[in-house]
């Protein structure tokens, strides 16, 4: 069978340092994936390979069976992966609205037309205002990308990465910097949008990542030491020793606390 | 007329307001030379129409792309030479095509270099893009020494536009024609490259220019959509450039194809405003002035013209659009009469400061290179000695005097300024709470 996304071998080095040692991971479609790990450990490494911002020193990621390093990443985008960043990524003097809708028209057909209006494709039009009102932002619609809040930009990040109706869908760090109470919220919205799609997501709040995910992989030195559900992972000894063991025990008080 | 789209539910209302807009821009460009009938002010018109029309594409690329081009003179260049080479061989009867369609004929020219030249230059963003398009402006400006059969030379190409069979009963022979010629294209123009604004791939260029990394994310080579902008820019630079070779009806590489041609366009549609769709046809009507009033008035044209420059780099980076823009904000909030007390102070320090300084830039200009005319300079109605100490003393007072009353009236228009943006502010703060 095919996976949703398969790294087999990954390597990159930067100059003489190795960040990503031989990474193996293969998610089934519509699972939701958890990468967590120590600082430095390869994370958002991991995920600027297998979208396409950098190149690997060696080995091969797989995209729904079709093979995909080496692809641009308008190339990969156009396969059906889409990517947030840990720092918001947007286009600061357009507004929200206009942000939706450039992240739809690639996926609607619309390429590089400058024979049409953008205010007659009602197709792009709509679905630019469903995602407006899934992420929340209905209020804001005309606001320039660049004054919004910081949380707002987080939102809207996330609007931008699923605009275009990706299948699998990578999120760095969504949470970030994000207080407490920021953070539950935007969770339940990270899940309502990514319903029915493959998730991978890089996070530190160990709360999130076991109310989230299917299934955890844990990267440490490049090399993922386990895949496998949140309950196994707890268990497994490789993890606990490596990384997990105190944090871990800080998880399960917070969740004993609820 | 700015670039930000609107919403589809306060559609109805612009539309009508800007068709209202478009018509009247039509009715001023058919009155205009109606209005001013000195043959001054045709010519200051004619040149005006087809600047708008290069202004504007320039900015399809830095306002709108992001794209800072030193070699916009390139493809304007191109299209005047193109149009008349066209109009030579017309004349012959070797082609059969009426001068009205020769400004499509440099269209064409400037999209055909465009779509040559641009794919390399177009590889790239930022400074290297800029370093790029120096490179081959001046490859461009170069070869034209090379090929004196194409480019005529240090003579340029002369033209006759008043060929072939008149077109409805107009021969192109008289300036006002041509001027409406001009203004046709410029009108059509500009309505074309609005248009662009709010297509799908104007819009994805805006999102190039905001954010490259992100477009190739969202599914976009940035690389195409800077490439089919730029071509599409370079077929409006050609008929603006196509429009000047009708217009004065001579070309020549060494002024058409220079770096300094370039850097005008790039000037003054800064100086007009790059972030608003109409900012550089502000712009264009400044370079108009600019280059037939300013220079008249006085020698030092350029000195004054790279000091306003300079002035608006450091406080106004949007150009004079983005300051009109500013002040409709504040007058629809009904601020602009709490402002205009502290406008009038400040205008009144800035003229006390730019006499000083004018004249110091008048007198040293004056020893310089007319010091066999005497020593007394002519300037602003007024007469000095240019060599006697009290008029540089004079001179010096003045600028000081003047420096300190714009520095105190700059800070308390700042002060006032800032104090109407925070109640703005509160008010839209307000009105959202409702």
């Amino acid at each position: 069978m095919s996976f949703a996304v398969e790294l087999k071998n990954v390597r990159k080095s930067f100059g003489k340092t190795e960040i990503i040692r031989g990474a193996e991971l293969a998610v089934t479609a519509g699972e939701r994936i958890a990468i967590i790990g120590p600082n430095g450990a390869g994370k958002s490494t991991l995920f600027n390979l297998i979208s396409g911002r950098f190149g690997l020193t060696s080995g091969e990621i797989h995209l729904n069976g079709q093979r995909i390093d080496g692809l641009p990443p308008y190339e990969i985008s156009r396969r059906g992966l889409a990517r947030s960043f840990q720092v918001s990524n947007i286009f600061g003097r357009l507004s929200v609205f206009e942000n939706l809708r450039c992240g739809v028209l690639w996926s609607l057909g619309y390429k590089y037309t400058f024979w049409k209006f953008l205010a007659g494709l009602d197709d792009a039009n709509q679905r630019a205002s469903d995602l407006l009102h899934m992420i929340k932002l209905d209020r804001k619609r005309d606001t320039l990308a660049m004054n919004l809040t910081y949380a707002e930009q987080r939102a809207l990040e996330i609007g931008i990465t699923i605009a275009g109706g990706a299948n699998v869908v990578l999120l760095d760090e969504p949470t970030a910097g994000m207080s407490k109470s920021e953070t539950s919220r935007f969770i339940e919205l990270i899940r309502e949008v990514t319903v029915g799609k493959t998730l991978l997501t890089v996070e530190h709040d160990m709360g999130v990542v076991f109310g989230l995910a299917d299934k955890i992989a844990v990267l440490v030195y490049g090399e993922v030491i386990a895949f496998d559900t949140p309950d196994a992972v707890r268990a497994n000894a490789r993890v606990q020793e490596a990384y997990l063991g105190s944090v871990l025990a800080d998880a399960q008080a917070a969740e004993a606390g609820h | 007329m700015t670039t930000t789209t609107t919403t589809a539910a306060a559609a109805r209302p612009m539309i009508a307001g800007r068709a209202l807009i478009w018509i009247g821009f039509a009715a001023l460009l058919v009155i205009l030379p109606l209005l001013f009938r000195s043959s001054l002010a045709l010519t200051m018109l004619s040149q005006m129409g087809y600047l708008v029309i290069i202004c504007l594409s320039y900015n399809m690329l830095l306002g709108q792309g992001g794209m800072l081009s030193f070699g916009h003179a390139v493809y304007t260049g191109m299209g005047a030479f193109i149009a008349v080479h066209a109009m030579n061989l017309a004349t012959k009867g070797a082609i059969p095509v009426p001068l009205v369609v020769i400004p499509l004929v440099g269209g064409v020219a400037g999209m055909f270099f465009a779509a040559l030249l641009g794919y390399v230059t177009t590889k790239k963003s930022g400074t290297t893009f800029a370093m790029i398009t120096l490179g081959i402006g001046e490859l461009v400006a170069a070869m034209s020494l090379m090929f004196p059969s194409f480019f005529g030379g240090e003579g340029g190409v002369t033209t006759n536009r008043t060929y072939g069979q008149p077109f409805f009963g107009l021969t192109f022979g008289s300036q006002l024609q041509v001027y409406y010629l001009i203004a046709t294209y410029c009108f059509v123009s500009t309505g074309l490259m609005y248009a662009f604004t709010g297509t799908p791939l104007g819009r994805m260029l805006n999102a190039v220019r905001d954010n490259p990394e992100r477009v190739e994310f969202v599914g976009y080579n940035t690389q195409w959509v800077r490439y089919i902008s730029f071509v599409i820019a370079g077929f409006f630079a050609g008929i603006g450039g196509a429009l000047a070779g009708i217009n004065f009806e001579i070309v020549n590489a060494s002024d058409s194809l220079s770096a300094v041609r370039s850097g005008g366009y790039l000037l003054f549609t800064f100086l007009g405003g790059a972030t608003f769709f109409f900012g550089p046809i502000i712009g264009a009507v400044l370079l108009v002035f600019a280059s037939v009033m300013l220079s008249e008035l006085t020698k030092a044209w350029l000195l004054y013209l790279g000091l306003a420059f300079l002035l608006m780099v450091m406080f106004a980076p949007g150009g004079i659009a983005s300051l009109i823009m500013m002040n409709l904000r504040v007058a629809k909030f009904g601020k602009l009469k709490s402002l205009l007390g502290v406008y009038v102070t400040l205008l009144l320090a800035s003229a006390v400061l730019f006499v000083g300084i004018a004249a110091v830039i008048e007198m040293v200009y004056h020893l310089q290179l007319n010091d066999s005319l005497g020593a007394t300079v002519h300037f602003l109605g007024l007469s000095f000695d240019a060599k006697s100490p009290m008029s540089w003393m004079l001179a010096a007072a003045v600028t000081a005097v003047g420096a300190l009353l714009f520095t105190l009236a700059r800070r308390l228009f700042a002060h006032r300024w800032s104090d109407v943006q925070s109640e703005i502010e509160a008010m839209l703060a307000q009105e959202a709470a409702r």
